[in-house]
């Protein structure tokens, strides 16, 4: 038995310790073919457009998906752990009406910008005493939610829109830092997954959104609280819906019940696109921000060169596909490897 | 006495026929115009599409899945159908109708084959494909729509002509949910939905194969939102590229209202009919009751969950029950 483990301990060393086999490990994460396309993405379209590789161009054009990025953030945790989220998009939405109904009665921009946060929490704790209190699947429950909450901000504000906001409430979606070019919600996306990232990877908490993931039995019984991490990630997927609400509002200044309409799908294409599997227990946060820029550009990209929008859904959708399909088969092609390995 | 009470409450199609029934009476009150026979006939006429889609979703969700590409599926086939309609008019449209379908079938057999083969769990290869189909259907269309105008009249008389005095899109309707009460009750392949989705392991070692129920599943559901899609885009009169958008979230809820878990394994298709009429009276009792349309999301949303958390405190409650008997 013993002689039986060194064995395999050994030729595992030997492995990768090989140049070879070190390359082939390398070239076949996931995270690097998303980097090969976003080169090739960036190559294509700077030869394509003159006004591709356009430095204002390349940071304006962030306004237009820092907000799903930021929701895409929290969305790892909740799929990291093999739940989902389809209501965040309706969470941005009543958060959303209610930082109009506040700023209609006179409120100031600090107020409006702490009732959406709160409106984001508060629909995040909703959804997470439904899904680990009740012990409901969160697709169930935010299937619900998802209509509940869009529908409550239709409810109550028919065909009408709420345009009204203060002038310094413009700059959290449309200023930028300082006198530069970078807008602000593209830095504020960029400390946000830095924590983030932080958290995924060198906490505690981290670690056990990975042993939940991988599965919530073990976890739980080496004494993980499941339940309460399941349930801070629903919260966390509130607020981040929330801080997205304040972005989104402040950047078209204006709130329809149909505003975000199918974000929820998109940011959860964001974080499957990036790596994260929906079983749970893998992926990092790596993968998800250059999917994040990936799609990002890509949309830019094929806008320059008049592709529409329509065409654009296809190809996300076969990424989506081939962001399971392709790592699925790299694995079953190493596994055959190694078996013809040990064989030989 | 007390007994027949206590079963009642635990048979989830009583229950929901419990509730229906209570609905009728709210909304006849307010006004007593609705329960006439040609409102009752409207009513059923304008959940039948709901109650095809959801009988295609009902399996699906049945093995453990989800099938979120429905709404696509529907554009797409209903799109092709129209187009093939308007191109060639002297088409026998029974032809058509067949041709719409298959080409759901087609689609439905690429997201069976993607979960089957592919090993993609459902949710994300329908996830894609839900943009995808949406993607080709504008790709197909070039953009534009096909209007009652450019339609024949024998096609749009598809669903909207009558049998016996009921119209025809009805009694497809309950063509379909007969098939399916049959199907998945007394046939092998129907069981063995049961049995994967029930306990995949214990299935495997009695011999269901799992990806073969995994492409039937999908292939049917494709097939009927084909179905679907030729007879929404023929009583509407319209084939536009955004039909049946957010229709899936309409199907998923149907099924979880009449009682289906969504982890997979159990529930009836009378479950779903029950709950897809739920769903048809409430958005026809809104105007009656002179409540703003706007109202339906939210009103929606809020009975779906409080129809889930009522399903999972039963289920609570009977297991208590039962653990209590075994301890006596």
């Amino acid at each position: 038995m013993s002689d039986k483990l060194k064995h395999v301990s050994q030729s595992r060393l030997i492995n990768e310790t090989s140049f070879k086999e070190r390359l082939i490990e390398t070239v076949t994460k996931w995270e690097f073919i998303l980097i090969v396309l976003f080169a090739g993405v960036v190559i294509f379209f700077s030869n394509a457009s003159p006004y591709f590789l356009n430095y204002f161009n390349l940071m304006n054009t962030t306004f237009n998906f820092m907000e799903k990025a930021i929701m895409a953030l929290p969305m790892i945790f909740v799929i990291m752990c093999g739940d989902i989220d389809i209501s965040v998009a309706s969470i941005l939405a009543l958060s959303s009406f209610a930082m109009g109904h506040a700023s209609a009665a006179g409120a100031g921009t600090p107020e409006i910008i702490l009732i959406g946060l709160c409106v984001g929490m508060v629909c995040g704790i909703f959804n997470g005493l439904l899904i680990t209190g009740l012990k409901i699947p969160a697709i169930a429950v935010t299937l619900g939610s998802q209509s509940l909450f869009r529908g409550i901000s239709q409810a109550i504000l028919g065909d009408q829109a709420y345009t009204q906001y203060p002038e310094s409430f413009a700059y959290f979606g449309q200023g930028y830092v300082g006198d530069t070019l970078i807008p602000f919600e593209l830095v504020l996306f960029l400390i946000l997954a830095a924590v983030m990232g932080f958290i995924l990877h060198k906490t505690s908490y981290g670690r056990k959104l990975y042993a939940v993931g991988n599965s919530a039995t073990a976890a739980r019984f080496s004494g993980v609280p499941v339940a309460r991490i399941r349930f801070t990630n629903m919260v966390l997927n509130g607020l981040f819906a929330g801080i997205a609400a304040v972005l989104l509002t402040s950047r078209i200044g204006s709130t329809r019940p149909n505003i975000a309409n199918g974000w929820d799908m998109e940011a959860i294409t964001l974080v499957v696109l990036g790596g994260v599997s929906i079983s749970g227990g893998k992926g990092n946060i790596f993968g998800v921000i250059i999917a994040i820029f990936l799609l990002g550009y890509l949309k830019f990209g094929m806008g320059l060169l008049n592709i529409s929008a329509r065409s654009m859904i296809i190809i996300t959708g076969f990424l989506l596909i081939a962001a399971v399909l392709i790592p699925e088969m790299l694995g079953r092609f190493k596994a055959k490897r190694k078996l013809m390995k040990q064989q030989a | 006495m007390k007994k027949s009470i206590e079963k009642i409450l635990q048979n989830r199609e009583l229950n929901l026929v419990g509730l229906i029934i209570i609905l009728l009476i709210l909304v006849t009150i307010r006004s007593p115009r609705f329960l006439e026979l040609r409102n009752v006939e409207r009513i059923v006429n304008d959940t039948a599409i709901l109650i095809m889609v959801a009988a295609g979703q009902f399996l699906v969700i049945l093995t453990g899945g989800i099938d979120l590409s429905v709404g696509s599926t529907i554009a797409f086939s209903g799109m092709a159908a129209s187009m093939l309609n308007e191109a060639y008019p002297a088409m026998p449209v029974y032809l058509i109708l067949l041709i719409g379908v298959l080409v759901g079938t087609a689609l439905g057999a690429f997201n069976g084959s993607c979960v089957a083969f592919g090993k993609i769990p459902p949710i994300i290869t329908t996830l894609g494909t839900m943009s995808i189909f949406r993607g080709f259907t504008f790709v197909l269309s070039k953009g534009q729509w096909v209007t009652a105008h450019e339609m024949t009249s024998a096609y749009t008389m598809i669903p909207r002509g009558r049998l016996f005095g009921i119209p025809n899109l009805t009694t497809w309707a309950i063509f379909i949910f007969i098939i399916m009460y049959y199907f998945v009750k007394y046939t092998r392949h129907g069981r063995e939905i049961y049995a994967i989705g029930g306990n995949k392991t214990a299935a495997h070692f009695v011999g269901v194969s799992e990806k073969k129920v995994n492409f039937m599943v999908f292939t049917i559901s494709g097939a009927l939102c084909g179905l679907a899609g030729v007879m929404w885009t023929a009583r509407y009169a319209a084939a536009v590229n955004e039909t049946a958008t957010g229709f899936e979230l309409q199907t998923v809820a149907a099924c979880v209202l009449g009682g289906v878990s969504i982890a997979g394994g159990s529930g009836t298709i009378t479950g779903v009919l029950l709950g897809a009429l739920f769903l048809g009276i409430i958005n026809n009792a809104l105007p009656v009751v002179n409540l703003s349309p706007f109202y339906q999301m939210a009103i929606q949303g809020f009975i779906v969950l409080a129809a889930i958390v009522a399903n999972v405190l039963m289920e609570q409650r009977n297991e208590k029950k039962l653990l209590n008997r075994r301890r006596q």
